[in-house]
């Protein structure tokens, strides 16, 4: 399945949210997630299913003003 | 204080544009602020800068502000917002909405949305707003317990562009938080805010981009005391003719035409 993280493309084997963004990585991360431009909480990844062209944001923290 | 929260520190630091996160972190101690605003932006599976600023942060030991800069619509304010409580795991959201991308000015209309939405949802919110009262009255009524308008656009080092619409507002919300967000240039900008009866102001070019930003830190810090302590001694009104300082009753007549 291929779903879209930050923009990039990515071919993915996984059901989840929470798959995911493990298989991409993000595991135990400082990250908030939305999923079509809906926010994820941490806690509703496991359940959040993933289909295919869907669009993840990932975001972690940055300097602001 | 903002939604319950008593500091002692008037001055409210952004954390971006710094030389270094060490020239950060001392400019930090030498502003004294208790409040930083933080971002969030998105993060690789590689990278990881959004991790260790994470830690950075959570060393400081202060409170966060996060904020929705960059964001131009309601649903990106909102979404954002949502993002920024869980990462940062506070309620409180400073509410960026932008309608104009030269000035960076609020899209105030959005805004208001935005902040009813937010404020309805448990958030704090902090609306980075302009000097409009009748905005104002709107952020209110929308949940707003603090109000920050604008001193001039963000990063232009203006200072007060509209010092009238500043004090008409003070004097409209005697009980309500203001805080003079962005604009600022230089400390005399930050203590003219304090002397209007401002609660607080909100910087951050004005100390990162200076020069020695840990000196200007220090001299903001400095003008924002001086600047509350002269509201609280409250300030002469200026008037058109001059008046003697020193008294003339009892001056020696020593003649001459």
């Amino acid at each position: 399945m291929r779903i879209f993280l930050n923009d990039d493309a990515h071919d993915v084997d996984a059901a989840t949210l929470a798959a995911a963004l493990d298989s991409l990585g993000f595991g135990g991360r400082k990250i908030a997630t939305a999923l079509n431009g809906r926010f994820v909480a941490a806690a509703a990844r496991p359940a959040t299913r993933l289909a295919d062209g869907d669009r993840i944001e990932v975001v972690a923290p940055m300097q602001g003003g | 204080m903002f939604y319950g929260v008593e500091l002692s520190s008037r001055l409210l630091l952004g954390t971006a544009r710094y030389p270094s996160p060490a020239v950060l972190e001392r400019a930090i101690k030498a502003s004294g602020a208790e409040v930083v605003t933080v971002s969030l932006r998105r993060e690789g599976g590689n990278t990881r800068s959004g991790q260790s600023f994470w830690q950075f942060i959570q060393s400081l030991g202060l409170r966060v502000l996060p904020n929705t800069a960059g964001c131009h619509s309601v649903k990106e304010a909102v979404t954002t917002a949502h993002m920024a409580r869980e990462l940062f795991d506070t309620p409180w959201i400073k509410l960026e909405v932008i309608g104009d991308a030269d000035t960076l000015q609020p899209d105030v209309f959005g805004l208001v949305e935005a902040a009813r939405i937010l404020a309805q949802d448990g958030f704090a919110v902090f609306p980075y707003t302009t000097e409009d009262l009748v905005v104002a009255d709107r952020l209110v009524e929308a949940g707003c317990r603090v109000l920050m308008p604008w001193g001039a656009p963000i990063g232009s080092a203006r200072g007060l562009n509209n010092v009238y619409g500043l004090k008409s507002l003070r004097a409209h919300f005697p009980d309500i938080p203001l805080v003079v967000d962005a604009g600022l240039g230089v400390p005399s900008h930050a203590a003219a805010a304090m002397e209007l009866g401002y609660d607080a102001v909100l910087l951050n070019t004005a100390v990162a981009e200076a020069g020695d930003p840990v000196e200007m830190a220090r001299a903001f810090a400095l003008a924002v005391e001086a600047g509350r302590a002269a509201h609280l001694a409250r300030p002469l009104e200026p008037r058109d003719m001059a008046q003697p300082s020193t008294p003339v009753i009892g001056k020696a007549v020593l003649g001459g035409v």
